[in-house]
């Protein structure tokens, strides 16, 4: 069985998996980081997304094995060492953008990585159409889009400009 | 999935030799159709080839032609300055297909290998006239689409690149299926040195299409009211429960007419 | 005065676990020891079961054990809570539904082996080996279908394949409405078939002690206490001192996960035959063939009036699918949960309504959020807006016409309820105004200037909620009680602990509740603990549907520390040497009234662990009490939907512009937590008018079997949610408080449905069956086009 090492939330980890396991199943499974779940098995929800090599992608459409020597991040790994929350996180809780939770740890990945690939601004509605691989059943999106707003000032340190549109 | 072995050669001839040596043996790129095909259990391969270490990857202009590499990811053609000046329409096109997890990892290559009916890049590649380079040979784009799911290349043939001319007016117009956001229609059109070019995914039966009719049309006069009373044979198309064959054929005619609207 | 009581947008407290990675939901937990089980589900929807030769399969590695209906047949099956009588008065048809399909199977989905291996990839592995003689039975998949002469039968048990045929309200009444009626108006009505989809997949982990004897059944559940009870007693025969059921943090529920499923039964008693711990975590392919499905009737309606547009009786007939068996709470859906609201906010004096529940070979359907309620509001408000069409009347001025007036209340409805209280011309006015109503005219040229058909549609509704009083639900079929308990445990320094029945899987409890403690008792709120989901915990409960946990489980909270209260009182009395009488209790403290002299709630608690100086001849010691609530009638929230859409009649897309709700729920404890739970709400009605539709073909094959055809909302299909409310309060009970889960998914359907046939006016278009997708739409564009070339 293949042999793997990976970076996971800034630490080292190394396991022997099936060379079928996903990279959700080496995360859940093997490194106990059940923060990362499993809402579909046709890559709709996008509950199970991760940045890997600082990409969001979703660890249920990726073998373990290709993420041998990658830099591996996960909802676990986005609290501060002092306990604080990352800004997207602390947004999400401020705007009341979760429900139930179990698609919180992939909106916020998947959050972050729209936040952080627009420094320019979002607008309402590429924040909505950006949130496309993500499901939520419970909140209606409402309160997640205005989290994620909200978050963008406190990722890049100055006001979001306001939408041309 | 069933269990299979891994590898990931380090050049193209290692990766074709380990092809060819095991008839069962499957190539992988991003592997954002390939793999939740495998763990649905509808395809069992002996070995998975990875071919993220061959780089592939890669975006370049020489002269009239824009090159892609098979292993470039639709995020990164979304996101190029050299895609979005010379094709932006493909750039739109890239930066629409699946959602933003899947654009990172997703492949033109793996695309085009795989040739979904109603797969994006199929449309571009056909109206723009590309060439597809293998480790083998290059395949004109009208040889290589053969039907849903078929294409030209031989069984473990790699591609390597395509080669895009660069046209004098593009645009690519998509009508998502509401449930998967795969194409349900849509029209890439581009006019070119050689004349106008539409191609049509999504709607076909078999797989992506050139449209005579709006070719013609358009050759004449390159606006969307040219394209008025050209119909499109229903029977031609797919129907499903998002939508009948008469109501795909109606849409392949407006969304051909607003892509035409935002290449003029 | 406490900030953080009721009232107040406190942030909440399960978030900082939720956004950290660290919930703790059934498929993160590991037992040690634990194998997984995979079920084999038939792909046919009806067979004869020739056989099952699982002889290959065992021999493959890893296989601990595989179970067939076989060694299921001396356990009971899976029981139906609601006995529905029909209008002869015999019983419904209630066929045995078997743990593992035994002689035949009847739906795709239905589990004919359950695989135990060491992992889960070799369960999945071994469960292919299986060798199946499966003999093709045809199959009815359809309402009209199973209802033809001749269809072939899902159970042989039910002639016609008729679960019951029920009957409610005033017959002769109506008749002698309609016979008076200046003009009777007529709809055909179809509630779309559903998918709850909640997005943590159903799971479970079967336990066994073998030492105590015990069994424990880990479980993705709305009510942990049901499922013991309705494994327990009716198919395992565990009792239930030796059955513990934990619901840990549960990713949604939407009423799918109410009920309790054959899975659970099969993984607690293999355990027990094993004597180890068994998991078993849906894949979403399996979710959309085993989870209960919602809504899929059928029905007819017809509303009669007088010249005035006053509605003088309502007749209506309906077909509800219960799919290929009766889940726990099918058999209510269409009836008591539906048909009973057929009323609506208006006073039509005489309604009459047929139900025929249906078997066919599907997923079995059960209440999904809302439960029959969503689908008697789309009916009267869409024959409400046909009606003021075809009266030529405004539907605006039909509906206030016809509103009941906030003097008549309580009302007493034709059919069954009484409502208690409301104000439906505040929500109503409320919601125009908010909406702009007023200003609609304008909008809707500036969408036709750009080639766009813009509508505006407006949905009134009441329901039927906190279910239930136990006596009334008992005598309209229910086989449990519908109270609710709380458990209050005053620690000695002053923390509390309150055991609650009702379950959280989303609705912010933890935050919620502690409100109303911190409220009442003056605790802070980081002194107050939650537990919910354990029936090792929680003394009992009814657990958490039809917007129950606050009107009920808060009121048990209310009653346990009202008994808190008056014990404190005792040992304040004692303690300050003065008269119980003379005590007050406010803002945390004990107080003689009239005097300076006061006791802290922490000191009183403190007190009654260390009753050195202590009443206890009359009083023992310790500072816990209990309280079981029964409601005295169901709670009405009401209000107003107002939906704004607009067409692009190129494509037939229907594009969601705005969206507002105004509702009364009662008393709000948590503004911030109640305007999520509507917008929420409200996006799964925007889902079910425009988006969402289980599809069978007439086969009995799933065609939206996952979400690559099955069209779940997306962040860009919903528009922002404008929220607001108009409190009347509940009347009986303590809080107040009305219930807020479901009125979105209500409210919304018919609002949107109604926007959609407004957009559509210029069409001849008078009725459009749900979802609305753009397919639908544009053929009823091109439809009506040869017409007006003919003019």
């Amino acid at each position: 069985m293949p042999q793997i090492s990976l970076t996971v939330n800034g630490k080292p980890a190394s396991a022997t998996v099936e060379a079928r396991t996903l990279l959700v199943e080496l995360l859940r499974d093997k490194l106990h980081l059940t923060g990362t779940h499993v809402g579909c098995d046709t890559s709709q929800c996008g509950a199970c997304t991760v940045q890997v090599d600082g990409m969001s992608v979703k660890s249920c459409s990726m073998l373990a094995v290709q993420a041998d020597g990658a830099n591996v991040l996960t909802i676990e790994g986005l609290v501060n060492a002092d306990g604080s929350l990352h800004p997207m996180q602390a947004m999400f809780r401020e705007h009341h953008a979760l429900q139930c939770g179990y698609c919180t740890p992939g909106m916020v990945m998947s959050a972050i990585d729209l936040v952080e690939t627009h420094p320019e601004g979002l607008s309402e509605a590429q924040i909505r159409h950006g949130l496309e691989g993500n499901l939520c059943r419970c909140t209606g999106y409402h309160n997640i889009v205005k989290a994620i707003a909200a978050a963008w000032p406190l990722m890049h340190d100055k006001a979001l400009p306001v939408a041309a549109e | 999935m069933y269990d299979f072995t891994y590898a990931k050669p380090a050049t193209i001839a290692d990766a074709a030799r380990a092809l060819t040596g095991d008839a069962e043996a499957k190539a992988l790129a991003g592997g954002m159709t390939f793999i939740p095909v495998l763990k649905q259990r509808l395809n069992k391969p002996s070995a998975i080839i990875d071919l993220s270490a061959l780089g592939l990857a890669g975006i370049k202009l020489e002269g009239d032609k824009l090159v892609i590499g098979a292993m470039t990811t639709h995020g990164a053609v979304a996101a190029s300055a050299e895609v979005k000046k010379a094709i932006p329409a493909l750039a739109e096109l890239a930066g629409n297909i699946g959602d933003r997890q899947v654009r990172y990892r997703g492949t033109i290559g793996g695309s085009l290998a795989n040739n979904d009916p109603s797969a994006c890049y199929p449309a571009a590649v056909l109206a723009l006239g590309a060439t597809i380079k293998t480790n083998e040979r290059s395949i004109a784009a009208d040889d290589y689409f053969q039907g849903m799911f078929t294409t030209a290349l031989n069984p473990n043939e790699i591609i390597t690149e395509v080669h895009f001319p660069v046209p004098q007016n593009a645009a690519y117009t998509k009508f998502a299926n509401p449930a998967s956001r795969y194409a349900m229609v849509g029209v890439f059109v581009a006019k070119t040195a050689g004349g106008v070019r539409v191609a049509i995914t999504g709607a076909g039966q078999n797989g992506v299409f050139r449209h005579a009719g709006f070719e013609a049309a358009l050759a004449k006069s390159f606006t969307p009211d040219a394209l008025n009373g050209i119909a499109t044979p229903a029977d031609e198309m797919n129907a499903d429960i998002h939508g009948s064959a008469a109501y795909r054929a109606h849409l392949v005619g407006v969304m051909a007419k607003r892509a035409v609207a935002a290449a003029m | 005065m406490v900030v953080d009581g009721i009232g107040a947008s406190v942030k909440r407290k399960e978030d900082l676990r939720f956004l950290s990675g660290r919930g703790n939901y059934v498929d993160d937990m590991n037992r040690p020891g634990q194998a997984y089980a995979q079920f084999l589900r038939s792909d046919q929807p009806h067979g004869k079961i020739n056989k099952v030769d699982i002889s290959a399969a065992l021999k493959m590695p890893g296989v601990v054990a595989i179970f067939t209906g076989d060694d299921f047949a001396a356990v009971g099956g899976v029981p139906c809570g609601w006995q529905i009588h029909s209008k002869d008065g015999s019983p419904m048809v209630e066929p045995r539904h078997p743990v593992l399909a035994a002689g035949k199977v009847r739906h795709v989905g239905d589990p004919i082996a359950m695989v135990v291996a060491e992992t889960k990839q070799q369960a999945k592995d071994a469960a292919e080996a299986i060798v199946l003689d499966i003999e093709t039975l045809p199959a009815v998949a359809g309402l009209t279908a199973a209802l033809a002469q001749g269809a072939p039968l899902v159970h042989d048990e039910a002639p016609g394949n008729v679960c019951f045929d029920w009957h409610i309200g005033d017959k002769a009444a109506v008749e002698a409405g309609f016979a008076k009626a200046h003009k009777i108006v007529r709809l055909d009505l179809i509630n779309n078939r559903l998918v709850p989809n909640a997005m943590e997949p159903r799971a479970a982990i079967g336990d066994y002690d073998v030492s105590s004897g015990e069994y424990t059944l880990y479980t993705t559940s709305q009510n942990p206490h049901v499922i013991r009870l309705l494994m327990g007693a009716f198919v395992l025969s565990i009792p239930e001192h030796k059955l513990r059921v934990v619901a840990p943090d549960v990713g949604g529920g939407f009423g799918s996960k109410i009920f309790h499923y054959a899975e659970e039964a099969a993984l607690t008693w293999a355990a027990g035959k094993l004597q180890r711990p068994i998991k078993w975590t849906a894949d979403r392919t399996e979710a959309f063939i085993t989870d209960a499905h919602g809504r899929d009737h059928i029905s007819t309606a017809e509303l009669a009036l007088d010249a005035e547009g006053h509605f003088m009786a309502l007749k209506v007939n309906t077909q509800a699918n219960m799919g290929a068996y009766l889940s726990t709470f099918a058999p209510s859906v269409p009836t008591y949960l539906s048909a009973t609201l057929l009323a609506g906010v208006y006073k039509t004096p005489a309604i009459y309504a047929e139900v025929k529940a249906v078997f066919t070979n599907t997923v079995p359907v059960d209440a999904y959020r809302g439960a029959g309620r969503p689908e008697a509001t789309f009916l009267v408000e869409r024959i409400v807006d046909v009606a003021a069409r075809e009266m030529n009347m405004d539907k605006v001025e039909i509906r206030k016409k016809n509103f009941i007036p906030k003097e008549a209340f309580p009302y007493q409805t034709p059919i069954a309820l009484q409502y208690d209280s409301g104000d439906y011309m505040a929500t109503f006015d409320g919601c125009l105004k908010a909406a702009d109503y007023a200003g609609f005219e304008a909008r809707r040229r500036a969408s036709a200037a750009k080639g766009k058909l813009r509508g505006i549609g407006i949905s009134t509704y009441v329901e039927a909620c906190g279910i239930a009083p136990s006596a009334v639900a008992g005598a309209l079929g229910a086989r449990a009680g519908l109270y609710e308990v709380a458990n209050i445990r005053v620690h000695p320094t002053g923390s509390v602990t309150v055991f609650t029945g009702a379950h959280s899987h989303g609705q912010g409890h933890e935050t919620t509740f502690a409100q109303l403690v911190s409220e009442q008792l003056g605790v802070a709120h980081d002194m107050i603990d939650i537990v919910h989901g354990d029936t090792g915990k929680v003394p009992f409960g009814m657990g958490t549907y039809g917007s129950r946990s606050l009107s009920v489980g808060g009121s048990a909270m209310v009653k346990a520390m009202d008994k808190i209260i008056a014990k404190g009182k005792k040992i304040a009395a004692h303690l300050m040497e003065a008269d119980v009488h003379d005590i007050e209790f406010k803002d945390g403290k004990f107080s003689v009234m009239g005097t300076d002299k006061a006791k802290t709630f922490g000191e009183i608690a403190l007190t009654a662990y260390v009753p050195h100086n202590y009443p206890i001849e009359e009083l023992e010691p310790g500072l816990e009490e209990t309280a079981f609530y029964d409601p005295k009638n169901f709670t009405y929230p009401g209000g107003c939907h107002i939906a704004e859409v607009e067409i692009d009649p190129d494509t037939g897309t229907v594009s969601m512009l705005n969206f507002t709700a105004v509702d009364d729920i009662g008393r709000v404890i948590n503004p911030m937590i109640v305007e999520g739970q509507i917008q929420g709400g409200v996006a799964q009605g925007i889902g079910q008018a425009l988006l969402e539709h289980a599809i069978y073909d007439e086969s009995g094959q799933l065609l939206s079997g996952s979400m690559m055809d099955y069209t779940m909302p997306r962040a860009d299909d919903i528009p922002n949610i404008s929220v607001g409310t108009e409190v009347t309060l509940c009347t009986h009970n303590p809080l107040g408080s009305k219930g807020v889960g479901e009125v979105g998914a209500i409210g919304s359907p018919p609002a949107v449905i109604n926007a959609v046939v407004d957009a559509l006016r210029d069409y001849g278009v008078r009725h459009v069956d749900m979802p609305a997708t753009p397919a639908k739409i544009w053929a009823m564009i091109e439809a009506y086009q040869p017409k007006m070339a003919a003019e």
